[in-house]
Order: C-alpha cells, then sequence, then structure tokens
C-alpha cells in the first residue's frame, strides 16, 4: 500500500500558463492588455498624424477666444462679445434647465398616469394604456418635431392679440400669453430690490438667495414646533394645538420678506408687434419641455405601476391588522417598500431625459450641443477638442447621477443576514 | 301524522339574479359607477374622450385621398364639406408614401426591399417561433448577405465570398481541434480574418468573371426613409446583443483588467448621448483612421448604434445575470462544467430569459433612435418628411405626415412589445 506523504511538488512548466486555470487568467489578462495598449497606441498615432495632416494642433485655447454669435434663450449674461468658453457655460445652464423642468414635469404626469392605470375604472385606466403605448412606442424626436409644428404654425400670432375685437386671448387673468413666438409669463420684481452677487462666474440675484435662506429658516422652525409638541406629548399626554402656528411659521416670514422688498409680477405686455416684459420661452424650449416630459412620462408611470404592483396585499393587510390607520399603513409600510422598487428606474430616466435634451437640435435650442457642439464647434473648426470635451461634460452628469443613485440604492437596500 | 303540509315536496327553481347584478348592467355598476370618486373619473375620463373624439373625428371624416397639394386639398374639402371645414388631407401621403418608405431608392427597383422584408420574414420564422421548421434556420443564417446583395446590389459572389469565409473557418477548426483543441481555437478566429483581408475580394472578382451574377449596385445615399432606419435598426439589434452579452460576461469576470476594461467602456458609453456619438462618427471618425481610409457612412451609424446599445444590453443582462440565484453558478461548477459550457447550458439560458422584457425594450429604444441620423443628414423619414414639408405644395401640412411616420414605428415597436410578452408567458416556469 502506497500513501502519498507529499502532493506532488508543483513544478512550472510553459504550458501550464495555457492549461493550468491558476495561470491561464493571467496570461489571458496579459495579452488583453497588450491588445488594448496596442489599439490604443494605434488610434493615438492615427490622431496625431491626421492632425499634423490638417495642420492642426491639439489645445483648448479656442474656449478663450470672443465667440461672435448669439444665444437667443440664455439664464446667466452673454454676447457676442464673451467667449466660447462662456457660450459653452450658457448651454450646459440651459441644457441642465431643460432636464430640470422636464423632470418635474414628467415625474409629475408619469406619476399619475401610472397610479390612473391602475384604476378599477376601466375607462380611466384604457385611456391611460392608449397615453402609454402610443406615446413610448414613436421615437421622441417626432413628439418634439410635432409639438415644434403645432406651436409655430397653429398659435395665434402677437397681433391678433390686439384690438377691440382680438381673436386671441391670454390666459390665466391676462398673464400668460402662447403665441407662435413662444410663451410669455409674467416675472418675478422686487422694486426694492437687494442687488446681485457676482460669484465669478455669473450673477445671483440676491432676492432669491434671501428667499431661499428664509424658506429654510422657516422649515426648520418648524420642525422645531413640532418636535416641541411632540416633547409636550409624551411628557403630559396632550398634544399642544399647532396647526395654526405652523401656518404662520412658514408663510408670514416669506410674506413679509416679499412685501418688504416690494415683491411684484411684471406682466408681459403687446407693445408694437410684439410682446414686451415678463418672461419669454421660445418654441424651441416649450417643444422640447412639453413633448420630451409626455414622452418620458410614459416610461414613468411604468415604474410606478410596477411599483405598485411589487407590493403585496399582505403588506397592507399586516399594516392594518398591527392597527396602523390607512393613511399610516401607505406612508410607513407601503410607501417605503414601493419607493425602493420604483426609484431606481425613476433616477435612470432622469439620467436619460438629461441625455434626451441633446435633442434639442432638431428644434434649435440653444443647448450645450449647439453652442459647444455647434455653432463653435463649425466656427473654430476644433471639431476633436469641442466633441470630446461635450462627450466629457456629459459622461460627468451621467456619471454624478448614477453615483447618486448608487448612495441611494445602498441606503435603502435590503439588510439581509 | 299525513298532515304535515309545511314540508316542501318539490324545490323552487332557482331564480334568475337581480338585473343589477349581471350582464353589462353589473359591469357598468362596478367598473364605470362604484363609488363616488369613481363616477367623478368617469365623467372626467368620458368628457376627455369626447374633446378628442370630436376634434379628430370629423378631421378624419373630412379626409381626401387624392390631390396635388396642399391649397388643392382645402379647395376639395371647401367643396365638398362647405366653406370654412378642415379635414385631413391623406393626399399628401397617397402622393409621397414611397419617399417615406424607400427614399431615394430607384423606383423600378422597389421589388429588391420588398422581397428583402418577405425573406426577413421567413428567416426570423424559426428564430421567433419554435413551430418553424428548424431547417429554417439555415437560411436564417445566410439572411444577411442576402439582404446585404438585395440591398445594395452588386455581385453576388461578394457575400458568397464573404459566408465562405465562415465556413473556412468552420472547417479549419474540425480538422485540427481534433489534435489540438487550442490550436482549433485560435485557427477558427484567424483563418476567416486572413481570407477576409487578403483573398476575399480577390476570389470574388474571380468567380464574377467567370459566372457572372450581379444587381444594380446601389450607393449608401440612395437609402432613406423607412428602409434606412429598419436597415440600422434590425443590423442594430442582430449585433448589439452579442456584444452586450459578452460585455456583461465581462464586467461579472474574475479578471480584472478585462473587467476594468469592460466597466470603463459600458459606463463611457451610455453615458454620452447617441447624437454625441453619431456626430463622432461622422465628422471624427477619419481622425481615429489611418489617413485615407474611408468607409461607408451607414455603416459607420451601424457600427455606432450597435457599440450604443450594446453598452445599454450589457448593463440589462448583467441584472439578469444578477438575478440568478448563486446556487445556479455552483450547480453547474459541481457538474464540472468549463466556464463556456456552464455559461451556455446553465447560466445564459435563464439569464436571458429574466432580463427578455428589458432586452426587448433595449430594442425598441434602438429602434426609435434611428431617427436620431437625421442630424447627420441621412435622410431618414423624419428628414423626409421635413423636406416634404419644405416643399411649394406641401408647405404648412404636419399632422398627416406625422401620423403616417409614427404609425410606421408604432406598428413595429408595439408588435416588439407584445411578442416579448408572448415569450415571456411562453417560457414562464413558475408556479401557477
Amino acid at each position: 500500500m502506497t500513501i502519498a506523504l507529499d502532493p506532488p511538488k508543483a513544478s512550472f512548466r510553459l504550458g501550464m500558463l495555457l492549461y493550468d486555470t491558476r495561470y491561464r487568467s493571467i496570461t489571458i489578462q496579459v495579452i488583453f492588455m497588450i491588445l488594448i495598449v496596442l489599439g490604443a497606441f494605434w488610434l493615438v498615432e492615427n490622431v496625431t498624424t491626421n492632425l499634423k495632416a490638417a495642420g492642426k494642433d491639439f489645445s483648448f485655447n479656442f474656449l478663450w477666444v470672443r465667440s461672435g454669435y448669439d444665444i437667443n434663450q440664455m439664464l446667466i449674461q452673454y454676447s457676442s462679445d464673451s467667449t466660447h468658453g462662456r457660450a459653452m457655460l450658457v448651454g450646459l445652464l440651459n441644457t441642465l434647465f431643460l432636464a430640470f423642468i422636464t423632470c418635474i414635469l414628467a415625474t409629475v404626469i408619469g406619476v399619475v398616469a401610472g397610479i390612473l392605470r391602475l384604476s378599477k375604472n376601466v375607462l380611466v385606466s384604457r385611456l391611460m394604456e392608449i397615453y402609454v403605448e402610443t406615446f413610448r412606442n414613436v421615437p421622441v424626436v417626432l413628439w418634439i418635431v410635432l409639438v415644434n409644428a403645432i406651436m409655430a404654425v397653429s398659435m395665434p400670432e402677437p397681433k391678433e392679440f390686439r384690438g377691440e375685437t382680438p381673436t386671441a386671448q391670454m390666459m390665466l387673468f391676462d398673464s400668460v400669453a402662447v403665441t407662435n413666438r413662444g410663451v410669455y409669463f409674467p416675472e418675478p420684481l422686487f422694486s426694492r430690490s437687494l442687488g446681485d452677487t457676482d460669484i465669478g462666474l455669473f450673477l445671483v440675484s440676491n432676492d432669491f438667495l434671501a428667499i431661499i435662506a428664509v424658506v429654510i429658516g422657516s422649515i426648520w422652525a418648524y420642525r422645531r414646533l413640532q418636535s416641541n409638541a411632540t416633547r409636550v406629548q409624551n411628557a403630559t399626554g396632550i398634544r399642544p394645538v399647532t396647526w395654526w402656528k405652523g401656518l404662520a411659521i412658514i408663510f408670514l416670514p416669506l410674506l413679509a420678506f416679499l412685501v418688504a422688498t416690494g415683491f411684484h409680477l411684471g406682466y408681459p405686455e403687446l407693445k408694437g408687434f410684439n410682446f414686451v416684459g415678463g418672461v419669454h420661452a421660445r418654441n424651441s424650449l416649450v417643444a422640447m419641455w412639453l413633448a420630451l416630459s409626455i414622452y418620458s412620462a410614459t416610461y414613468i408611470a411604468e415604474a410606478v405601476r410596477a411599483g405598485i404592483l411589487a407590493i403585496s396585499r399582505g403588506q397592507t393587510e399586516a399594516a392594518l391588522a398591527l392597527g396602523l390607520q390607512p393613511s399610516l399603513a401607505t406612508r410607513l409600510v407601503v410607501l417605503p417598500q414601493a419607493m425602493r422598487v420604483v426609484v431606481p428606474p425613476l433616477i435612470s430616466q432622469y439620467l436619460s431625459i438629461t441625455k434626451n435634451t441633446s435633442l434639442a437640435l432638431a428644434v434649435g435650442y440653444m443647448d450645450l450641443r449647439s453652442t459647444l457642439g455647434g455653432i463653435t464647434m463649425n466656427q473654430t473648426g476644433r471639431e476633436l477638442e469641442s466633441m470630446l470635451l461635450l462627450m466629457g461634460i456629459y459622461l460627468t452628469i451621467s456619471l454624478i447621477i448614477s453615483v447618486l443613485m448608487n448612495i441611494y440604492n445602498n441606503s435603502i437596500k435590503l439588510k439581509e443576514r | 301524522m299525513t298532515e304535515l303540509s309545511y314540508v316542501r315536496t318539490e324545490m323552487l327553481s332557482p331564480q334568475k339574479p337581480p338585473a343589477s347584478e349581471t350582464g353589462i348592467v353589473h359591469w357598468v355598476r362596478e367598473n364605470l359607477l362604484s363609488s363616488w370618486g369613481n363616477i367623478a373619473l368617469t365623467v372626467v375620463a368620458a368628457y376627455a374622450i369626447y374633446i378628442i373624439v370630436a376634434a379628430i373625428g370629423p378631421w378624419l371624416y373630412r379626409s381626401v385621398w387624392n390631390a396635388e397639394s396642399l391649397q388643392d386639398c382645402r379647395a376639395i374639402i371647401e367643396a365638398r364639406f362647405g366653406e370654412g371645414k378642415t379635414g385631413a388631407c391623406f393626399a399628401v401621403i397617397s402622393q409621397r408614401w414611397q419617399q417615406i418608405v424607400f427614399g431615394f431608392y430607384p423606383r423600378e427597383l422597389y421589388w429588391r426591399p420588398m422581397l428583402t422584408l418577405v425573406l426577413m420574414l421567413v428567416a426570423l420564422g424559426p428564430i421567433l417561433f419554435s413551430w418553424v421548421p428548424r431547417q429554417v434556420l439555415w437560411f436564417s443564417i445566410t439572411f444577411p448577405a442576402v439582404a446585404f446583395w438585395l440591398l445594395w446590389g452588386g455581385t453576388v459572389w461578394l457575400p458568397v465570398m464573404i459566408l465562405l469565409g465562415f465556413v473556412l473557418g468552420y472547417v479549419a477548426f474540425r480538422l485540427v481541434s481534433q489534435f489540438n483543441g487550442l490550436a482549433g481555437a485560435v485557427l477558427a478566429a484567424l483563418v476567416p480574418v486572413l481570407w477576409w483581408m487578403f483573398l476575399c475580394g480577390a476570389a470574388a472578382d474571380a468567380a464574377q468573371s467567370v459566372v457572372p451574377i450581379a444587381l444594380i449596385k446601389l450607393g449608401s445615399d440612395q437609402f432613406g426613409g423607412f428602409l434606412l432606419s429598419t436597415v440600422i435598426g434590425i443590423s442594430g439589434i442582430v449585433f448589439s446583443l452579442p456584444l452586450g452579452i459578452l460585455l456583461a460576461l465581462g464586467r461579472q469576470s474574475d479578471l480584472l483588467i478585462v473587467k476594468t476594461f469592460c466597466v470603463a467602456f459600458i459606463e463611457g458609453f451610455r453615458g454620452v448621448p447617441l447624437i454625441t456619438l453619431l456626430f463622432t462618427a461622422s465628422l471624427l471618425l477619419n481622425y481615429f483612421l489611418p489617413p485615407g481610409t474611408t468607409f461607408d457612412v451607414i455603416l459607420r451609424v451601424i457600427i455606432m448604434v450597435t457599440i450604443f446599445s450594446a453598452a445599454y444590453m450589457a448593463e440589462v443582462i448583467r441584472g439578469g445575470l444578477a438575478a440568478l440565484p448563486l446556487g445556479q453558478y455552483e450547480a453547474a461548477d459541481a457538474l464540472g462544467l468549463d466556464y463556456w459550457k456552464a455559461q451556455r447550458l446553465i447560466i445564459m439560458p435563464q439569464a436571458l430569459k429574466i432580463s427578455i422584457p428589458s432586452i426587448v425594450g433595449n430594442f425598441i429604444g434602438l429602434f426609435k433612435d434611428t431617427t436620431l441620423v437625421s442630424f447627420i443628414s441621412l435622410s431618414d423619414p423624419l428628414q423626409v418628411v421635413s423636406s416634404i414639408r419644405a416643399n411649394q405644395e406641401w408647405n404648412g401640412i404636419y399632422w398627416e405626415l406625422f401620423m403616417f411616420v409614427g404609425l410606421l414605428f408604432f406598428i413595429f415597436c408595439f408588435s416588439m412589445s407584445r411578442y416579448s410578452r408572448y415569450l415571456e408567458n411562453k417560457l414562464k416556469t413558475d408556479h401557477r
């Protein structure tokens, strides 16, 4: 009888690089690495050769050169004397602004549609199903172009608002004018304004900052009030009446501030051939906003529906059996679980809304792609730099949103032991 | 004792349920009028439907299918239905539908895309439905080459020789792998590549000079309309699935370098809008290629769309892989299967099944995204529509054209999503 006292000595042979699973992974990775490096080297080599052949260099200096073109919709000061870099910033802010308002509207429509689609009322749920299926099965560009065409062709001209018997009417107590040149909203004005602060890149209205500060302060005070009430309740068993104090704390400071700074609305008025005053949202912005919202809302509606369906009925019943009121059962048991299902697709929808804002090209809204990746690129002839910068910016935005989503996902993950 | 008359001797025949509990009355009460809130919803929904129908119905009813221009259309409608009436002018579609569907494809050659479509349906049969005979799969495999030849034309020998590359690779694999499995695999990859790079073109020319079979050759600039969308969309779908699977496997892999590369690739392409990639394809690709290289613009777009979609596909499939219980991987290992066998026989069938809805969702997204090629001045349906609208005769028309294009896309995308429902139900193995 032989007993193997020692395992056979592992001696390394060259063939083991291929046949031994311990070494094969290293071989594969080394080969893969070599291929990647070769490929990257090949690309860089080609770019240098091609740039040299075209007589160009690789530099981002064009960003500090006078741009010489106008942007028709902007959130910060900009003129054709500004630099290309500033045009890029204007475009970036336009992109983010459009993405922001679209996310809000899409969420509102999507949540409503998602809930209604589960309604027991056949008429309503069918209607919502038709809405969802119609809009998500047709390209979003088509919706954008269509809304833009409707705005440009079917809306009244500014001159139709004039005269004794105008053919067109302003909406919402004569405050909003929908014309074929865009939509005019009233603008907030302060007769005793606190002025602006220059934070280096652009001016920020002090009034705006002050309002945010006042609101945050009010909310903090309201929280204090509530926790104080809870303390009293725990000590004495009787909860003090807080609702009018709460209302006062939330609204009075803001009201006082608005009165003090002389807040009023600047209404758009028809002067000459066009409306003057107010905020002018161009057709392109309105078309992008509406079309993108209505389209993206269908995906949000599906996510909301899936989230609600994912919560088994037993959860509600268990909560009710524990003696929770229906409202508390919804708030403490159903919603937190539904949120876990709804929020990840919701955030990835926000991400895709942000990327879809680049379709503004279809209607000529001046977003990041139209400034940096459009006019700037064509004027300076710096395709490579502009596109790299453009992609880099979009990538950064996406990665930031992904990181936020991962943080959220980890915080709500089921703790399994 | 016989006076027990209160015992009933015969049964009453069952009565009909009350009218409010059966039939349409019950249905309406239950579904539309069960509570005050429900009644309010019903009223609002009915009003919404009324508004929509009242807006669209008469407009559709007063439609005109034969006219030369928009003014013509309006005149016909006013003559037929009275002053000031408006209606749909579908004449623009009966006049221009060829352009929207086929782009600038020569009119006398329309049979080629039509035939391709029919053949495509045949080729899809065995992939989509299990009742189609399996032998048809051989046709499905050759279909890409057939479609390429039919659509672009030229000599028949080029696609044949390209297909021959695969055959050669397979033959080399079979011959050599008897002696050495690894060498067989390497040869199976190397032989076709060498064939395509060096011999394929010459062989095609030689065969053409011996047996000349050719169709009229068409350039990619003659592709347009829905044909272009379909070509890009279907090619993207076909190529992005395998690439996406590879990327997903790479991302789940233990090999650090492979994993890092795949993560960077996926996140990089997912993070930018497709539009920027298309611009890269049309403007920048020449910077990244050796000087003097040019290749077809449709091919460039297909490559970009494929890569973009594969990055999304990888994430979807990764979700399926992650949802699979760990026991499945361990069971595959315990059976002694190697990595590729385990993936092919155990992991992938289940992971793909889990992710069917998202995969099809991705396909639909890709198909809709083909409209973006209009921004790099390829004439997709939307580009054709805007060129029709820029025309003197049809200036000012939009609903009818967009409805038509939207309908075409809707048919494709909706049938894809319905098919995925069908497949989901068919493959469902959980407890009923």
